[in-house]
């Protein structure tokens, strides 16, 4: 422990950089899996004790066997402190000009993967585009956007194996259409129609596919984040070599599930990789009015997990962040926290009008300076994979796609009746039975009040 | 007549000192099968056993599950099966004496804060995460007074996975177990009967076992059923007189105030218990006593109480009907109504508060469908129902 100490005092710059990259022998010795509150020194944010503190500790040299391993001990009283005045960095590939960041180490998207995984960020932004639009015009309940986020749903899918698991909040749209999820299937889950695959019992946007294993998103915040860890344990135990994916906005980890998933998975060894997208917003509520940590990325040494800052807006960074993680949570049976730092462009949903609430200069910042899409369009355009009228033709023809998809979706019929009885229980028990016969009592003897003609009886 | 039908209302409603305890009769063909004497703790231990046995897809975990568990309901499970498929749950890792800790926590109330903090919304979450990928996730909270962190994950999460979803998944391998009602000196959070929280919830199937035979049958019917279940242990029935001896070490004096009460649950745990695999049917109430003049509905340790209630009314004439409902939803609405059509008479009696009780859903259930046979009884129409209010 002592010996950390003392290295960690030496190796600041080493430290900083290794938090850039996670890898190397350093890390893994740092952070290596121990019982217990073995950890409680090296989960330690190394900026918050000074040089003489450690200095102090390594020359006293003696350690406490507490319960869960040895401690070193010091007769000087320091409070560690609550923040360091330096914020912990945050990966990026790309400048915001579509040029590589010189001496980044990472590896080289090829065309046919850049290409498209750019055309699935237009597909994304094209479809939200339009299904918000239909909801303004009354014929779609609800509906939540995923406008400057598309860079983390779109690379952090491609960086997975489509046998890994993912358990989305609702804003990971793109996860779906890069799995190969249809823009028709998610048009026909937002109208609710026969063909929904969640039979047109929820919201819209609340996806899910169990021949793309995307565990169907529910409204409830972060109660997918302790469910992933099970779901990778499971993974583990049936040595798949595949994970589980949770994604969460910044809001959500101020709920209880979220320490408890993160929690459970460092305990159970458990290969779950933890996406949090801090977007600023939890609906109204500012990142500092969420938690006075250094944003969630801070979090994971406080559960022993590692943990990376990225930039969501920059593709390359995502993805490469996200395999190194998957790498990690697989071979060495770990959870991984990635805090990938972006902006929610759009209102929170359809219920939402954020310019009340945040100035509208700072929205269309991020809308148009730090365009995610923008920024990896200036990156393959300058690779040369990207030309301007690929450009056009590929806006035509994704919103022809989507426009096709809501007629369609919009003519077809609604799920039939005993849908809202079914899948309650495995088998329907006799008291749905009698709740479905005495609905169907009801809607004879009151044709008017009960019309029928979009749904089979 | 009246007043004798309040009277066994009085007796069901509460413990006498001086009843005979003894085993409810149980409907079991025990014929081709070895059985044992064994208290409910036993039989859960038993059915854990089969359970991970029969099913490799099987686990089981919580608190203290490790080690055997505080009720010792997982005794000897982690040695067998190990700890990749029986293990402790964050936060219960210290090294405490666990049945020391145990007999402190159930009898000095003062005592009770370092069980509390366990992780129970992890626990739940987790389970319905691993039952989602076709595994039977059998998780313990160690009393159901502690269950509430995870509410939220058994309302909104498991009990609708399978119906948000349009059967595209399905969190039907979970099974909740968890001890509850009163008993000794358990205080506000070791007695707490919760069960109608959970009946409000389409979704999940909610069973309470009477004995230890029954327990044994209908945990492995819960685990092996394909949907999720929360079981409710009576604790009252989970003791063993090893432990009351060991508490009884531990106090140093005696008093024979617990010796009776020790020597009373532990008698009435023992029952015979096949040794085999054998599963009772959910959503099936049970007769256990036929009669004319009355019905007699309750579930879990009330109806060791429900039963002297019918013999002290059968002194008097009287003739009850006992019927266990084992599983509160969906519960045998049919078994009741038959009862109630032929006696014209109901009472139903459980721990846990009167209002917003389970007892309140059968009464109005039982007099939409019954009314014009049931005969007014006690304080509302057609019932007797009786707990405490605090």
């Amino acid at each position: 422990m002592a010996t950390w100490f003392l290295r960690s005092s030496n190796n600041h710059g080493v430290i900083q950089k290794l938090m850039m990259t996670f890898s190397g022998k350093y890390t893994t010795t740092v952070v290596r899996r121990c019982f217990g509150s073995m950890g409680a020194g090296q989960k330690l944010d190394p900026y918050s004790c000074d040089d003489d503190y450690r200095e102090n500790i390594g020359h006293q040299n003696q350690d406490l066997d507490f319960p869960g391993g040895k401690i070193p001990l010091t007769s000087q009283m320091k409070f560690i402190s609550e923040a360091s005045d330096k914020r912990l960095p945050c990966y990026r590939v790309l400048h915001d000009d579509g040029s590589l960041i010189s001496n980044t180490i990472h590896d080289k998207l090829g065309e046919e993967v850049a290409v498209n995984m750019y055309s699935a960020m237009v597909t994304l932004k094209t479809m939200d585009t339009f299904l918000y639009e239909a909801q303004r015009q009354g014929r779609i309940s609800f509906y939540m956007t995923t406008f400057g986020e598309e860079a983390i749903n779109i690379a952090s899918a491609a960086a997975l194996s489509p046998h890994d698991f993912v358990l989305p909040q609702y804003r990971e749209a793109g996860v779906l259409l890069w799995r190969g999820f249809t823009v028709q299937e998610c048009t026909n889950q937002c109208f609710g129609n026969k063909d929904d695959k969640g039979k047109g019992r929820q919201m819209p946007v609340h996806y899910g596919s169990n021949k793309h294993n995307v565990i169907t998103i529910s409204s409830p915040l972060a109660t997918q984040i302790s469910q992933a860890a099970g779901v990778a344990y499971s993974l583990k135990m049936d040595k798949r070599g595949a994970c589980a994916v949770a994604y969460t906005g910044e809001g959500a980890t101020s709920e209880g599930d979220f320490h408890a998933g993160l929690n459970f998975a460092a305990v159970m060894e458990a290969p779950v990789i933890f996406i949090c997208r801090n977007n600023g917003w939890a609906i109204s509520t500012p990142v500092h009015e969420q938690f006075r940590s250094d944003g969630i990325v801070a979090k994971g040494l406080g559960y022993g997990i590692r943990s990376i800052r990225v930039d969501g807006n920059d593709v390359i960074a995502v993805y490469n962040a996200v395999r190194a993680a998957r790498n990690m949570a697989i071979s060495e049976e770990r959870p991984i926290l990635v805090e990938a730092m972006t902006y929610r462009v759009g209102h929170h949903s359809t219920s939402d009008d954020s310019t009340k609430y945040r100035p509208t200069n700072e929205i269309e910042y991020w809308k148009t300076a730090r365009s995610p899409i923008a920024i990896f369009r200036k990156y393959i355009q300058r690779n040369g994979w990207w030309s301007d009228d690929q450009e056009s033709e590929l806006y035509r023809d994704v919103k022809k796609q989507v426009l096709e998809a809501i007629k369609t979706a919009e003519g077809m019929e609604k799920p039939a009746l005993t849908e809202l009885f079914s899948d309650v229980y495995e088998q329907m028990p006799p008291n749905l039975h009698e709740q479905e016969r005495s609905i169907r009592d009801a809607i004879n003897k009151y044709p008017k009040d009960y019309p029928t003609s979009d749904f089979h009886v | 007549m009246g007043s004798n039908f309040r009277r066994i209302g009085k007796l069901a409603a509460i413990s006498s000192k001086n009843q005979s305890c003894r085993g409810l009769s149980s409907s079991l063909n025990k014929n081709d099968t070895s059985t044992k004497s064994v208290n409910l703790f036993s039989a859960i231990n038993q059915a854990l056993h089969i359970a991970l046995d029969s099913d490799p897809r099987s686990y089981v975990f919580g608190e203290d599950v490790g080690f055997g568990g505080v009720f010792r309901c997982t005794t000897g499970l982690a040695d067998r099966f190990g700890k990749q498929r029986v293990f402790n749950t964050p936060l219960c890792e210290q090294e405490i004496q666990h049945e020391f800790h145990f007999i402190q926590v159930t009898f000095l109330c003062q005592e009770v804060y370092p069980l509390m903090v366990f992780d129970v919304q992890g626990i739940v979450g987790f389970a319905i995460g691993l039952a989602a990928m076709d595994n039977r996730a059998i998780a313990e909270i160690q009393f159901a007074d502690y269950i509430f962190p995870a509410f939220d994950q058994i309302v909104n999460e498991a009990a609708k996975f399978r119906y948000r979803s349009g059967n595209q998944f399905n969190c039907g391998g979970l099974t909740i177990r968890a001890p509850y009602g009163a008993v000794g000196h358990g205080g506000h959070y070791h007695s707490q009967s919760p069960e109608s929280f959970f009946c409000h919830v389409p979704g999940i199937k909610v069973v309470i076992p009477r004995s230890p035979q029954q327990a044994k049958g209908l945990l492995l019917s819960s685990i092996r059923d394909p949907n999720p279940v929360v079981f409710f242990e009576p604790k009252v029935i989970s003791f063993s007189l090893a432990l009351a001896s060991l508490f009884c070490q531990i106090i140093g004096t005696v008093t024979h105030y617990f010796l009776d009460e020790f020597q009373l649950l532990y008698r009435m745990a023992v029952e015979e218990v096949p040794e085999d695999d054998y599963m009772l049917p959910l959503s099936e109430a049970e007769v256990l006593r036929e009669g004319t003049d009355i019905t007699l509905v309750g579930w879990g340790a009330q109806l060791s109480i429900m039963e002297q209630a019918c013999v002290e009314a059968a002194k008097e004439g009287i003739s009850c009907e006992l019927i266990d409902l084992k599983t509160l939803i969906p519960w045998d609405k049919e078994t009741v109504e038959a009862s109630v059509k032929k006696t014209g008479r109901l009472l139903i009696s459980h721990e846990a508060p009167v209002t917003g009780g389970f007892g309140a859903e059968i009464s109005a259930s039982i007099v939409e469908r019954c009314f014009t046979r049931v005969q007014l009884l006690g304080p509302a129409l057609g019932q007797l129902i009786l707990g405490l209010k605090t």
